[in-house]
């Protein structure tokens, strides 16, 4: 990791402004009065920028999932079991996804304050909500991704009922889950990564706000992991998943905007 | 910010304050206005509340005397909560209007109602205890909720005190409390959600209740949203004198515009720095004339 120390430096402010630039300026042949670029376009490299540093740093996913991990592995001692199922199984899988999305939230904008990309991107003449939707959609790719890894050892190490039964409904009620970790990880990071105790308040703004999630994600996913009678996916959670997503989604859209002021 | 043409101070100046206070300039806000008859309104109110709870109000026929606690605890909840959302509303009235003011309105509706949410989760325990024989009873939506929303704005001041820069903080401080608020009503339909109804519940509406203790719980309510704002009404104009003592008290040690940042950490927000500040301006621009 420490060769690649380095590029979110160099990443950070490069990428977020050439590309636009670039294009523009070679579909009209260097004109010098070129719009600033779409919420789309912007959305897209700074996206893509994300993407790049995590692939070269490596900050983020692998932690998570070696969290993920390791936690399974705590619970299988702290809870003296070597199988889970029901509201067990829902509860220890909610609580560790949980803890390490917390760990991907708080590292979220640490290289934009530590290494200047925030002035690079308020330098940008582009809509300021187009950081919150790129960094809300990197921290989605990377909850999604370290579930690949997480829900699989979560099947092999704990789990007692096999995945294969509830994995469809599963997968609908985590996206719905990440899609509200994603929305108010991005939120709050934003809220603490400029504060003296950020590593401190990023979790414990985070975690009363999640309750919810929790709430909706447990009751969801314990009637799937349950042995034997496999239930049927409750409507009711999943509507109350998406509602909470849909309403904290616009509540960060509209806030983002007032911390980036300066 | 002149200080340097301020006037030795003495008793010039004294004769100078007088005067000025008689008529002010229409920006300079007496945050202590009305605070005797709303004080006397509320020490009324909460005493004929007192008098209706223990003399009024007929004893439940399963819980008894211990019911009474039922006019403490749910006013202080719902005063607490709508403290909350209030903190909200005039948070975003802070980002719209950039006036330090309503950030300053904003932190003491939510310290305020942090203290009363102190007394619900303390009053609810011991209802709990009386009625159902434990300290913490988590099938009881109401009060899981109410502490994740206190979980959620304990972080207020630590997140609030975490910011140098008194412009970001305030800032900050905003979006907190605008999500926060939005957060109560949705935590409230979630938590009550997830819990199946297991106790006969005292404190839903009002309309279930007979109509004499239905009085009493809207006057013991109405006291206790008066003591709300006496309150903060209090901490505001505390906050506004104690600002106003410590620009005077610069002013007379004759200190320079930079001893103002070497000055400690306080909790008070930024408004009250500013509205310092200003004053001083105003008071030295009028001395001076």
């Amino acid at each position: 990791m420490s060769a690649a120390t380095g590029s979110p430096h160099g990443a950070t402010p490069a990428d977020a402004e050439a590309p636009p630039r670039g294009e523009l300026t070679s579909g009209r042949a260097g004109a010098v009065t070129a719009k600033p670029p779409g919420m789309r376009t912007t959305v897209g490299v700074l996206l893509r920028k994300e993407l790049l540093v995590e692939l070269r740093t490596l900050e983020s996913v692998p932690g998570m999932s070696l969290f993920a991990v390791t936690t399974f592995v705590v619970f299988h001692f702290a809870l003296n079991r070597s199988s889970v199922d029901g509201d067990l199984a829902a509860g220890v899988l909610w609580v560790t996804l949980l803890f390490a999305a917390i760990l991907g939230v708080n590292r979220l904008f640490v290289a934009d304050a530590d290494q200047g990309g925030f002035d690079g991107f308020l330098l940008a003449p582009v809509d300021r909500s187009a950081l919150f939707v790129a960094k809300m959609l990197a921290l989605l790719v990377y909850l999604v991704a370290f579930e690949l890894v997480a829900i699989p050892a979560f099947a092999l190490l704990l789990l007692g009922p096999p995945l294969g039964q509830a994995l469809p409904g599963l997968l609908a009620v985590l996206a719905l889950g990440d899609l509200g970790v994603a929305v108010i990880g991005t939120l709050v990071a934003a809220l603490a990564v400029r504060t003296r105790a950020r590593d401190l308040l990023g979790p414990l703004l985070a975690l009363p706000l999640l309750v919810p999630i929790v709430i909706g994600g447990g009751r969801a996913t314990s009637p799937l992991l349950t042995l034997n009678h496999p239930g049927a996916l409750p409507g009711r959670w999943i509507l109350t998943l998406a509602l909470y997503d849909l309403v904290f989604g616009l509540i960060a859209y509209a806030l983002f905007d007032f911390l980036l002021e300066d | 910010m002149e200080r340097s043409s301020l006037p030795p101070a003495g008793s010039t100046e004294n004769d100078h304050r007088h005067p000025g206070a008689k008529h002010r300039p229409p920006g300079d806000v007496r945050y202590g206005k009305g605070l005797r008859a709303l004080s006397i309104s509320t020490v009324g109110v909460m005493a004929l509340a007192l008098g209706l709870v223990f003399f009024y109000a007929p004893l439940e026929a399963e819980q008894g005397f211990l019911q009474k606690i039922f006019y403490v605890h749910v006013p202080l909840a719902i005063v607490a909560l709508c403290g909350f959302v209030a903190g909200g509303l005039m948070a975003i009235q802070h980002l719209r209007t950039r006036d330090p003011r309503w950030d300053m309105r904003s932190y003491v509706a939510i310290h305020m109602s942090l203290i009363f949410a102190v007394g619900t989760l303390i009053t609810g325990s011991i209802w709990a205890k009386g009625s159902w024989g434990h300290w913490w009873v988590w099938s009881e939506p109401t009060l899981v909720s109410f502490l994740i929303v206190f979980l959620l704005y304990a972080t207020y001041q630590p997140l609030r005190f975490a910011i140098e820069d008194p412009e970001r903080q305030a800032r900050y401080a905003s979006v907190f409390a605008i999500t926060a608020g939005a957060f109560v009503p949705l935590n409230f339909i979630a938590v009550r959600l997830s819990s199946e109804y297991l106790h006969p519940r005292v404190l839903g509406s009002t309309s279930n209740l007979p109509a004499p203790m239905a009085l009493t719980f809207l006057v013991s309510l109405l006291a206790m949203a008066l003591l709300y704002t006496t309150l903060c009404k209090y901490e505001l104009t505390a906050k506004h004198t104690r600002a106003q003592l410590r620009a005077l008290r610069r002013q007379l040690a004759g200190e320079g515009a930079d001893a103002q940042a070497r000055r400690p950490r306080s909790a008070a927000p930024t408004a009250l720095r500013q509205a310092a500040t200003t004053m001083t301006a105003r008071a030295v621009g009028r001395s001076g004339a």
